[in-house]
């Protein structure tokens, strides 16, 4: 008997993930700089945070000429972005061979109500979260991954520390207490009961959490890993560099090595610039993708 | 005397490594340099990427460090990227990595994630009913006349053993059935005594 899409094999697909660092790319050159620099999978974009930032109007699934251009191109997991509760974008890019889909708020919701039940797919799912009701309400859908939404496209990494502390932060708060207040926490955080017992029973989620959303140099990367993230997702810090290949090498030796802080000053030596960056309080409250779904 | 085991700690599924050494009763440790190699008795590369881990396997000098560790005769294990890094031979690829068991394989050979699967596996020595998990997973296409076969699945070779050499393309260490696991511990118990005598 032969089971494939089970629990198992798209949790355990995340798993295999951990330690690493997730590239966003928007062609089959930049992918293969990646994969070169130690990239343990790409996300294939038609464009990175940042220039969606920039470009306004609505942002979609990308064109599938990049998406399969980027499978055809290296041999680690290839990543895709489809829009928040949009099915068919998540079956296409299932159709396609994608190996995990985010379904993410970095592109315009489709849906503003539903997310995706990403139970019914075979393809495994990550999906954003700021806090610890937000990550169990996706993994109730289905998703197999979490990330945390941090803010997009800023080069900032105060949001992403922020739900990364938050989600943690709450796990501690739950693991404390007596089983009969669980589902009073349950209730004011929208989070479905029996997942809050298995998270306290065992201390943690029962997927891997990554860092998303404003890691821009190899010491956000490794801050990150500090505050607990399982791995690091890195958007237009990247390929928005003077150096990217160089970068990208330095981000994920980083991740490995996130309490060798002697390896971390020798490898953030002569990077160039880092992307520009944004500070949150320019962002106009429209404009933060963190808000975009609950 | 309790089993010390190393589990490669650069990339991948380190921590369901350690739990199910634990749960077999020896005792486990993150490999992330390569000094701490000379305290342990075995090792395990675990599942993960494998061109991410022999980047970094090259920048720490961990390439001649392990290949050493092994021609000490201490047991290695290889779980999916692991089997990938011990192998000679690598389909439609210039150069393998370690090159420490006489094997020819396929990366990604059963196909994208969305192939990933769980079957039933009987395994030599080990389980007449494992249930394996594949993910993204290798097989291993030839076989060197001193590579022991000790399972298949659908006629793919998915785990094998030369000598103090262990390696399979699923990931034992995803469930809670730790007797592959087990086996390997006992391996390694049994080159303590030999190496002391």
């Amino acid at each position: 008997m032969t089971n494939t899409g089970t629990e198992r094999v798209k949790r355990g697909m995340a798993e295999m993930q951990k330690g690493g660092v997730i590239m966003d790319v928007v062609n089959a050159e930049q992918a293969k700089i990646a994969e070169a620099a130690g990239a343990v999978a790409v996300m294939a974009l038609e464009r990175v945070p940042s220039d969606i930032r920039a470009a306004g109007g609505v942002a979609r699934m990308a064109d599938p000429t990049i998406t399969e251009e980027v499978l055809n191109a290296v041999s680690i997991p290839v990543m895709a972005k489809a829009r928040i509760g949009h099915i068919v974008e998540a079956r296409v890019l299932e159709a396609m061979g994608v190996d995990y889909i985010d379904e993410s708020e970095v592109l315009t919701p489709a849906d503003d109500i539903f997310h995706l039940n990403k139970s019914d797919y075979t393809v495994p799912f990550v999906c954003g979260c700021r806090n610890l009701g937000e990550a169990a309400r996706r993994i109730g859908e289905g998703a197999s991954m979490l990330r945390t939404k941090g803010e997009p496209g800023t080069g900032n990494i105060v949001e992403a520390v922020r739900h990364m502390r938050e989600v943690q932060s709450e796990i501690r708060k739950l693991t404390a207490m007596s089983r009969d207040e669980v589902m009073t926490f349950a209730k004011e955080i929208g989070a479905p009961f029996e997942l809050l017992i298995q998270i306290r029973e065992e201390g943690r989620l029962p997927v891997v959490n990554f860092a998303a959303g404003g890691i821009a140099t190899p010491s956000d990367a490794a801050l990150m890993m500090e505050l607990g993230a399982d791995g690091v997702f890195v958007g237009s810090g990247i390929f928005k560099s003077d150096n990217p290949e160089k970068f990208a090498k330095a981000i994920v030796e980083a991740t490995t090595h996130f309490q060798d802080y002697k390896l971390i000053s020798e490898l953030s030596k002569g990077l160039g610039t880092a992307m520009k960056g944004l500070e949150m309080s320019t962002i106009a409250a429209h404009d933060r993708m963190q808000d975009r779904s609950e | 005397m309790m089993a010390t085991i190393g589990v490669l700690a650069l990339q991948g599924a380190v921590r369901e490594h350690i739990r199910s050494i634990e749960a077999c009763g020896a005792h486990a440790v993150e490999i992330k340099r390569t000094e701490q190699l000379d305290t342990i008795d075995g090792l395990i590369l675990p599942g993960g990427e494998s061109t991410t881990m022999r980047r970094l396997i090259d920048s720490y000098g961990f390439f001649d460090a392990i290949q050493e560790f092994g021609e000490k005769g201490k047991p290695i294990f290889g779980t999916c990227a692991g089997l990938i890094l011990m192998a000679n031979e690598i389909e439609n690829q210039d150069q393998a990595h370690l090159g420490l068991m006489d094997m020819k394989v396929a990366r990604n050979a059963f196909g994208r994630q969305v192939a990933s699967f769980e079957a039933e596996l009987a395994i030599t020595d080990v389980a007449e009913d494992f249930n394996a998990v594949f993910i993204r997973a290798p097989y291993i296409v030839e076989t060197g006349s001193d590579v022991h076969v000790l399972a298949r699945y659908n006629e793919r070779i998915v785990a094998a053993q030369q000598g103090h050499y262990i390696c399979t393309a699923f990931h034992p260490e995803l469930t809670d059935d730790n007797r592959f696991i087990a086996y390997f511990v006992a391996m390694v118990e049994q080159s303590i005594q030999t190496l002391a005598s």
